[in-house]
């Protein structure tokens, strides 16, 4: 960090836009809103430095809401302007904000290049589970049996796990939060802003028209700890009221135990550093009803960063080979008419 | 017979087609050919056809690879329509190039290949080497080729197949003897691809010179040919493609402007050399990327515009269908970058290899709602150069993306090139404002339109845009109709305002006339030479060539009126005819082929005096 970085006194308001937000009230992207503006100051990144690139849908409006240069792109295809930004200019900070319908359906295939690429981006998935924009249409992530305007019957498409995905895509960072977690999405948004290398952040976020309560069991404070486990690196997974109950591997698979009856070292430790991603994967299929929603940070690992490694191929060519474009003219045979 | 007691003939041209199975090495004897003569002086022409399989069967009529070129002591623009050699070094080369070759030309056929099971492959059922009417229609040489290549290179410790390999440069060798040409240049190549491999390098160049003696000392060749060199304009040449020469002008246009050249692209037929060559520049800070699918290419040449960089990207027409959406992203956020379409045939995956010029209209209106780019389209594989720096000063200064037609003609054939000085070359002035007094996001330049490239970074002028309609000026999210209106009217008002900066049409011929034919693209040399050759009879007839097919140039309509009539050769079903008759009322005529290859001289020759008989 530069030391006139270091000396920004940048606050909330500062990343707050002169647009009105015209999410409908009570929708989950207001919190996510208020927590970005509020962690961003945090970062000493100067505003001028940071980009937000949206597709299309309601999460999508975001870059519009902040006042940092942005781009409200088109659908599904935000992680290639990102890219594309990146290689032309890697010390900007890119965020790309997307949805379940943006970023795994239309744009399944960019979303899955970006994090397997590991270009340095910082890409936002809220997940609201249905087509919010175009007014309530079954999404990628829609549970089988989900009844919208476009699956009246139930939907009869199984849904894409999101941390699957990212795991697949061998994804470097990979993290999850829930749009009324105030605080632990702040420190998650921090953790991904910080990384180097592509960050996936799956964002739980309540559709308030079409999809209301999809993520009830996390939110709703008198269910929270029962349903959630909160992933903390070499902590051990424990969730439940008084923290009671804990993740136990039984073979090749994970359980619910009791704590006190089998003993807390046979609890799994979390390891968000682990060089295969197992963990990560035993984790991201674990939910509802029998298991916590695991929340928090499932991946972060260190690996070659594509935008880095880009400049770095530019510089190891401008060191051997001098910038001659004549030279280049002259390659191969030529020959001289007088 | 000596080699003293036969006769040479100076020739004006000749044009030479060397085919055989892909494996066969014709690309290269072409090549080679080629660069021999333009090293000595002729004015050269290339027409390389390749299948679009990889290794087709072997001994396959699909698995047939040829190579045209044309040498001459004059100034020339195509590759030649007829071949007045025809080197075939299997029976389906020859069954699938004979109908091309003229009346009486010479065919050389390596006869050892002109086996029963070679035969049975390219469906003869009798050999026709000892067919009497090839015999009588052509001057038939059946040569030994592959047993001569074997025997030359006897004493060569090299395997049998690797030997078998050299037969190439026995024919070319025999080629250059048939027209005087010298080998050092090829003994040079030799020298220098096989400098690791020593018997390699030995076998080959002995395959070239026992081709060579062949032809002076077998009876079967009494007259060698000569070609003198062209008179050409002073200066360093090299042989280029039109994929290079694009390559070459597009990192050339960012040097100019000091910038770095980021060049997003998906593998695609014709366009992918493109993509190899960015590749090996970076350090002329070119990054190049190759991306997940035509998409993602657009996507990413956007966003690397938006930061800053000279951004292009490369592809042909299928992908341009897919990159269409991401293409009007750009014009709605006016950002310069270019987008080259190397045109193949199409529709859909059509034919991969072969040539067209049937994107016009895409390029023009293949998208949503109202969506004005310019449109450029280089002339002959080295005008790649010059259009793709064109391309990008008008990107720049007017802030628009930016189209290329080029066309899989340009895209494999090459020419010789007189390498520009440094100097010579304009450089490309870029503005990035750093000061929010005054600059909105969409503010405009009061003579060209164009706005304000501000780029992420700059402290103080933070703004969002998007795909969404804006107001003007500020570029704020905008529903009201007065504004959707103004706005599509200054983006169409943007793009015609570029033709002031435009040279005007020029006319070549006669002023007012009975006819002028009117192209564009790659089919420049054909419709040169044919109205030429048209002017040497007597025949008033003028050519206009547009390089420019949005905005066409100024004065473009005036001067089709003072013609009585217009002739439009392009290969498609009508594209550009249907522009000019709807832009300017004027009965123009189309003269239209979708074969996959070029105009040839004759046929356009031929309609021009159809219509003034």
């Amino acid at each position: 960090m530069s030391t006139a970085a270091a000396e920004l006194t940048l606050t909330r308001k500062d990343f707050v836009s002169d647009q009105d937000v015209r999410w409908c009230p009570g929708c989950g992207n207001n919190a996510i809103l208020a927590q970005m503006q509020k962690m961003l100051p945090e970062l000493g990144v100067p505003r001028e430095n940071i980009v937000m690139v949206s597709g299309i849908g309601c999460s999508s409006r975001f870059p519009y809401y902040m006042n940092t240069y942005g781009i409200h792109a088109i659908h599904g295809r935000a992680p290639t302007l990102a890219m594309g930004l990146k290689c032309a200019r890697p010390e900007l900070q890119v965020w790309v904000i997307t949805g379940d319908g943006d970023g795994l359906a239309i744009g399944g295939n960019h979303f899955s290049h970006a994090l397997r690429r590991n270009v340095d981006i910082n890409i936002l998935l809220f997940n609201n589970q249905v087509y919010g924009l175009t007014k309530g249409q079954v999404s990628p992530t829609s549970p089988l049996g989900t009844k919208t305007r476009s699956s009246p019957d139930g939907s009869i498409e199984n849904p894409v796990n999101t941390i699957g995905v990212a795991i697949g895509s061998e994804a470097s960072f990979i993290a999850r939060t829930v749009d009324v977690f105030q605080k632990h999405m702040s420190a998650v948004l921090k953790r991904a802003a910080e990384h180097r290398g592509a960050a996936l952040v799956e964002i739980a976020q309540n559709c308030i028209i079409f999809n209301d309560g999809a993520w009830a069991h996390l939110s709703d404070p008198d269910k929270r700890l029962e349903n959630v486990l909160y992933l903390e690196h070499g902590k051990p997974m424990r969730f439940g009221r008084k923290q009671e109950k804990g993740i136990r591997l039984n073979g090749f698979t994970p359980e619910v135990v009791d704590v006190a009856a089998v003993g807390e070292d046979q609890i799994l430790v979390h390891d968000e550093r682990a060089a295969e991603p197992t963990l990560a994967y035993f984790l991201s299929r674990m939910g509802p009803p029998h298991f916590p929603t695991p929340v928090g940070v499932f991946r972060a690992i260190r690996k070659p960063v594509y935008s880095e490694l880009l400049m770095q191929q530019v510089q190891a060519a401008q060191a051997q080979r001098p910038p001659d474009l004549d030279a280049l003219f002259r390659q191969g045979e030529t020959w001289v008419v007088s | 017979m000596s080699a003293s007691t036969k006769t040479r003939d100076q020739l004006q041209q000749v044009t030479v087609l060397f085919c055989g199975d892909s494996g066969d090495g014709m690309q290269l004897s072409g090549t080679q050919l080629s660069t021999t003569s333009a090293v000595y002086g002729n004015d050269v022409s290339t027409l390389p056809d390749y299948p679009s399989e990889i290794r087709a069967p072997a001994g396959s009529l699909a698995g047939v690879s040829a190579f045209q070129v044309q040498l001459a002591s004059h100034e020339i623009h195509t590759p030649g329509d007829n071949p007045d050699v025809l080197v075939a070094m299997n029976p389906a080369s020859l069954k699938v190039n004979l109908p091309r070759l003229k009346p009486g030309g010479v065919i050389i056929s390596d006869q050892d290949a002109f086996n029963e099971r070679n035969l049975t492959k390219a469906d003869y059922t009798t050999n026709p080497l000892d067919d009497p009417t090839l015999r009588s229609s052509y001057r038939l040489h059946p040569v030994p080729i592959s047993s001569l290549t074997l025997k030359a290179l006897e004493t060569v410790e090299l395997k049998h197949a690797a030997k078998r390999r050299c037969k190439n440069f026995f024919a070319l060798g025999l080629v250059y003897w048939l027209y005087s040409r010298p080998l050092e240049q090829s003994l040079a190549w030799i020298a220098n691809k096989f400098a690791g491999h020593p018997l390699m390098a030995e076998a080959n160049r002995r395959a070239l010179q026992a081709g060579y003696h062949y032809g002076e000392t077998s009876e079967a060749f009494a007259v060698q040919g000569s070609i003198p060199p062209a008179p050409v304009a002073a200066g360093s040449y090299r042989m280029i493609n039109g994929n290079e020469a694009m390559a070459l002008g597009l990192v050339t246009a960012a040097q100019l402007a000091q910038q770095a050249l980021v060049y997003s692209s998906y593998p695609i037929t014709p366009a992918s050399e493109i993509l190899h060559h960015l590749a090996r520049w970076k350090h002329l800070d070119v990054r190049s990327i190759q991306a997940e699918d035509e998409i993602a290419a657009m996507g990413s040449t956007i966003g690397a515009a938006y930061g800053g960089a000279f951004a292009a990207t490369g592809t042909s027409g299928p992908g341009v269908c897919l990159k269409s959406e991401a293409i009007n992203l750009a014009v709605m956020l006016e950002l310069p970058l270019v987008i080259v379409n190397v045109q193949r045939s199409g529709p859909s995956t059509g034919l991969p290899t072969k040539t067209e010029q049937a994107d016009l209209l895409q390029a023009l209106f293949g998208r949503n709602g109202e969506s004005p780019i310019p449109v450029l389209a280089p002339s002959s594989p080295a005008d790649c150069f010059a259009v793709a720096i064109e391309a990008f000063r008008i990107a720049v200064r007017h802030t628009t993306p930016v189209f290329i037609l080029s066309e899989g003609y340009l895209a494999n054939g090459s020419e010789p090139w007189r390498i520009p000085s440094l100097h010579e070359l304009a450089p490309i002035e870029v503005q990035h404002p750093a000061e929010a007094e005054g600059v909105q996001p969409y503010s405009r330049d009061t003579s060209t339109l164009a706005r304000p490239w501000v780029l992420p970074g700059t402290p103080g002028m933070e703004y969002r845009m998007g795909g969404l309609e804006k107001q003007p000026g500020s570029g704020s999210v905008s529903y009201a109709p007065q504004d959707h209106e103004a706005m599509c009217r200054l983006r169409a008002d943007k793009v015609k305002r570029i033709a002031a900066f435009l040279p005007e049409i020029e006319i070549t011929g006669p002023q007012q006339a009975a006819l002028l034919v009117l192209g564009w693209g790659g089919s420049y040399g054909a419709v040169a030479a044919a109205v030429q050759r048209a002017r040497h009879k007597g025949l008033a007839v003028a050519h206009a060539h547009l390089r420019y097919l949005n905005p066409f140039p100024s004065g473009l309509g005036e001067a089709l009126k003072r013609y009585d009539k217009v002739l439009i050769p392009e290969l498609n079903a009508g594209q550009l005819a249907l522009l000019i008759r709807a832009r300017y009322l004027v009965d123009a005529e189309s003269f239209s082929r979708l074969q996959g290859r070029p105009f040839t001289i004759a046929e356009i020759e031929t309609r021009i005096e159809e219509l003034l008989s």
